[in-house]
């Protein structure tokens, strides 16, 4: 017998008969199908018992109720708590992305230290021993004033444990990251002479007229501000947005009014020119509750006719004339501003024209209206007791220059740091705490604020995050995230009335990080002496615990608590000012600058644009980097693999020779970026828009280099007025690539 | 058609091949009669391997054998408890089915070696004492992709465990558990028999199984997220 070709085949042929009369092909089709379904990077959810937790997001000021969900001990989703008053259930995308925060790469796991510009991972004891030599050092020399701390809050008790830090070490330089709270809370003051947040019933109201706030843009609380702007919607009331590009608050409004960039402040005394003129005004209010009424009817009546206002808005005085009447004509009107999300405090002249023209019609502190909402008052710790060391720190002037002087009012100024720092020989301040913030980012000029950093011998960060401060700092004591940690959450921004809210861990540290609380506790206790009695605490957790009282069981079950009493129409007419009433003018604001519109850097015929930035919920905003979540969500309008598009009216591009989607160089007095074009008929002739929050050069490779960063490009305006940063964007020109 | 009639109609195909062929072939045609033969032999030869290696080697290369970590008596707890099964595989308040017991629910009888049984003491010593999580395998285990509902089944339907399990709780020794090397499941979902072939409605785990049952039952097909049937029902 031969074995040939063809018995070969035939053996084949027989094989594959018989394979077929096998489960072997189906069999293993079938394995080889879930084979596939279970590759090891397939992220598979662990099994386990399913349990929620409550608790607080503290990503934002907006202090919303969450709900996690932990499978085991893994987190697997956060939803808004039903019922909550600030949130009913709501989440915005940010608090959705927690978990990747928790989870993310971005995390510092250890305390770190630079050694010839190279991360080391530390020990805890060391990290704090070399904070504790320094500082040692810093009162020794009597140098203690030249310690500084830069926080997002000056409420709530890790803020106060900072702040009380430098107080008893001798030094009266904790600077909170500035925002629209600084202008809200002056205008309060100085109309109303309370120290108090600003709270917006806009819910209850049937016509809010913006000035370019980003009502659904992260304005406020932003889950609040969605849910009372729906719920205005549905009671019919309606929504003006005065703003010079086609914001997606503009676009859910009923009327979009685009006016000149920087000319809110001037309509706003237009419409009260108007109001005052026809009538129109509360006279019962304006009659009964306020002082300094003729003043303030002069101001308007000289310098804001409809006419004049006209000219610097570019508004017809029939449009200004008709939303005059309109507003006054509600039953609730309500005026905001600040713009976008509200991140750049702006101009003071601006918040005190919008404040003022809500007292003109009656709605302050009245249902629908604006409200002072008092400060958080659960914090009441002992006085301190400070040593000379400190005694005489204390006596020193703020390095910001806030509080004394021409910005007596303000009481942080941020923003004017870099400059002086830059302008000695010898920064004035030796070591720099900085929690909750990057000011690194989010400052504008950041060549400017680079340098002025790289000046300070010592920046400990206590950042969760490799953000772009902690990159740059020389030791970073990282902090547990929101969600391995307790803490209170004083207030929710915007909310009307007064609220606290608790994040409670939901897991055990992941890493070896430590609560800020218990370390500045902890370095007290190691700096001795007056510093140490002032923190008799145990721990973190006790002191949280002993400052709420009998509000902490609440908070621990619910998550949260809200003085139900408290209403806006329930608030006393009787104002804390010295004639005991509302005052449209006192000496204090008669001492103020006159108003003039911001001019912004650059010199017109250099730089012909305007550029503006603006804000959308699917960045964060603040000192939180946006996760991957958001930065996928975003639209190709906005970011285009790393390319950041700039919205341009086809008017303005046709006029340059510049075309949709091309690449264009964008120039300020500041910098310089390569962008592409958006061609956008919501933006107005003449200016352009770029989005804040990109561009980072720190964090993971899921957000660094996506981008461009507004503050490379933009550089602050000091606001004669507090001091403030009040530029609302810079000159700038657009040239082909 | 059915996975049978298709090799069927291949080999049959095979075969007309086969008659085809000689005559195109002068040499094998040159000797003449006979040149079938071996042909035919061959042919033989490797339906014969192939069924071999299809049947019987196959499922003995495809499946590893690994014992459980510890001899679990069934019979003896379920004489010592009053609920059943659900004494230990129990649901939690929310309806999630705890699955098999943790270490802490051991822990209530087992903290310290009760009995004579060698499984029990080195169950004490090696893994109560140690706080670690005995690494049961799980016959049962379906890919992740499958989302099955316990407590719509037991409590809502109304079956026993018995139905998809078998006479597991009459079990005196736990079986080896037998891993597909490919899949990484246990050889009970497909079943014992490499060929899917079942005899009781606990001998296979497979999709047509569900809905087989759902089908004769005439169990509501819609989803709850679409109301329509198919894919979502199972597969969220």
């Amino acid at each position: 017998m031969k074995i040939d070709r063809r018995s070969f085949l035939s053996f084949v042929i027989g094989g594959a008969a018989g394979t077929a009369l096998t489960p072997l092909p189906w069999k293993l089709t079938d394995d080889i199908s879930i084979w596939s379904q279970n590759w090891p990077w397939t992220p598979v959810p662990q099994k386990g018992e399913t349990t929620d937790v409550q608790s607080t997001c503290t990503l934002c000021p907006g202090g919303c109720g969450i709900s996690v969900r932990r499978v085991g001990d893994r987190v697997v989703k956060i939803e808004g708590v039903d019922g909550h008053p600030v949130n009913d259930g709501g989440v915005c995308m940010l608090g959705v992305s927690g978990t990747q925060l928790l989870y993310g790469p971005t995390r510092v796991q250890t305390p770190q230290k630079k050694v010839n510009g190279k991360w080391r991972s530390i020990s805890w004891d060391t990290a704090l021993a070399e904070v504790v030599d320094t500082l040692g050092e810093l009162r020794s020399n009597g140098q203690s004033h030249s310690l500084a701390c830069i926080c997002d809050s000056d409420r709530g008790t890790v803020p106060e444990l900072l702040n009380r830090f430098l107080t008893v070490f001798g030094s009266p330089n904790f600077i909170r990251t500035p925002s629209i709270q600084d202008n809200y809370e002056l205008a309060l003051y100085l109309t109303q002479g309370v120290r108090a947040m600003p709270g917006f019933d806009i819910q209850d109201s049937d016509f809010i007229l913006s000035f370019g706030s980003g009502l659904i843009e992260g304005w406020g609380s932003p889950v609040y501000m969605f849910r009372s702007n729906s719920a205005l919607k549905e009671k019919g009331g309606r929504l003006d947005q005065i703003e010079p590009r086609l914001s997606k608050t503009a676009a859910k409004s009923d009327k979009w009014v685009a006016v000149k960039p920087g000319s809110e402040g001037a309509l706003a005394l237009g419409l009260a020119n108007v109001i005052i003129n026809e009538g129109l005004f509360d006279r019962d209010f304006v009659e009964n509750h306020t002082a300094g009424f003729a003043e303030y009817k002069k101001l308007v009546a000289d310098g804001f006719s409809p006419a004049v206002v006209s000219k610097m808005t570019g508004l017809d005085v029939a449009v200004i004339a008709a939303l005059a009447r309109d507003f006054a004509g509600a039953r609730k009107p309500l005026a905001i501003c600040g713009r976008g999300a509200g991140t750049s405090p702006g101009s003071l002249q601006d918040f005190l024209a919008v404040h003022v023209l809500n007292a003109l019609v009656g709605s302050i502190n009245r249902t629908g209206g604006m409200v002072a909402v008092p400060e958080p008052d659960y914090i009441n710790w002992p006085d301190v007791e400070m040593d000379a060391v400190a005694a005489k720190g204390m006596q020193q002037p703020r390095v910001d220059g806030a509080g004394s002087g021409k910005y007596k009012s303000t009481r942080y100024l941020l923003n004017r740091l870099p400059e002086i720092l830059n302008s000695g020989q010898d920064s004035p301040v030796q070591v720099l705490f900085v929690a909750g913030a990057n000011p690194r980012y989010s400052m504008a000029d950041t060549e400017a604020v680079a340098k002025a950093f790289d000046k300070i011998p010592l920046v400990v960060s206590f950042s969760s995050y490799m953000d772009e401060t902690a990159a740059s700092a020389d030791l970073i004591l990282p902090n547990h995230v929101f969600l391995e940690r307790y803490e209170d959450v004083p207030y929710a921004r915007g909310l009307p009335r007064p609220y606290i809210g608790l994040a409670q861990p939901v897991v055990e540290p992941l890493y070896d990080t430590r609560h800020t609380g218990d370390v500045i506790i902890e370095l007290a206790q190691k700096v001795g002496g007056t510093v140490a009695e002032a923190f008799a605490w145990e721990s973190y957790d006790a002191c949280l615990e002993e400052s709420l009282g009998d509000r902490w069981d609440t908070l621990v079950e619910e998550g949260f608590w809200v003085d139900a009493e408290f209403s806006a129409s329930a608030q006393t007419q009787e104002f804390e000012t010295d004639s005991s009433k509302f005052e449209f003018s006192n000496s204090d604001i008669n001492a103020l600058p006159v108003y003039h519109s911001v001019r912004l850097a650059g010199d017109e015929s250099f730089y012909p644009l305007l550029l503006v930035p603006y804000d959308t919920m699917r960045l964060a905003s603040g000192y939180i980097g946006s996760p991957p979540f958001l930065v996928k969500s975003l639209e190709d309008t906005i970011l285009k693999g790393n390319d950041v598009l700039v919205e341009v009216n086809p008017e303005t591009a046709k006029k340059l020779g510049l075309s949709d989607r091309k690449y264009v160089t964008l120039t300020t007095p500041r910098g310089k970026a390569k962008v592409k074009i958006y061609l956008f008929d919501g933006i107005m002739p003449g200016v352009i828009a770029i989005p804040r929050e990109l561009g980072h050069t720190a964090f993971d490779k899921f957000l660094a280099g996506k981008g461009v960063n507004y503050n490379t490009l933009s550089e602050p305006l000091e606001d004669a007025a507090t001091g403030l940063d009040a530029a609302w964007g810079i000159r700038a020109k657009l040239s082909k690539a | 058609m059915s996975t049978e009639d298709k090799a069927n109609e291949i080999s049959a195909g095979a075969q007309d091949q086969e008659s085809i062929t000689p005559p195109t072939d002068p040499e094998q045609t040159a000797p003449g009669k006979g040149a079938g033969g071996p042909i035919t032999l061959f042919f033989i030869l490797g339906l014969v391997a192939s069924l071999v290696l299809g049947w019987v080697i196959f499922p003995q290369l495809l499946y590893s054998k690994k014992e459980q970590p510890i001899q679990f008596n069934h019979v003896l707890h379920n004489e010592l408890v009053d609920d059943g099964c659900e004494s230990c595989h129990f649901f939690r308040e929310d309806g999630t089915y705890s699955g098999v017991p943790k270490l802490a629910q051991c822990i209530d009888c087992h903290e310290e070696v009760q009995g004579e049984s060698e499984e029990e003491a080195k169950f004490v010593n090696q893994y109560v004492i140690k706080e670690r999580e005995v690494p049961w395998l799980v016959y049962s285990r379906q890919p992740d992709h499958v989302f099955f509902s316990h407590v719509a089944h037991v409590k809502t339907g109304q079956m026993d465990c018995v139905t998809c399990h078998g006479d597991v709780g009459e079990s005196e020794s736990l079986k080896p558990y037998e891993a597909n090397r490919i899949s990484g499941y246990s050889r009970d979902i497909w079943g014992e028999n490499i060929a899917g072939i079942k005899f009781n409605s606990w001998d296979r785990m497979k999709m047509d199984d569900c809905s087989e049952c759902h089908v004769r039952n005439n169990v509501n097909q819609g989803s709850v997220q679409t109301l329509r049937g198919g894919c979502f029902v199972c597969h969220k």
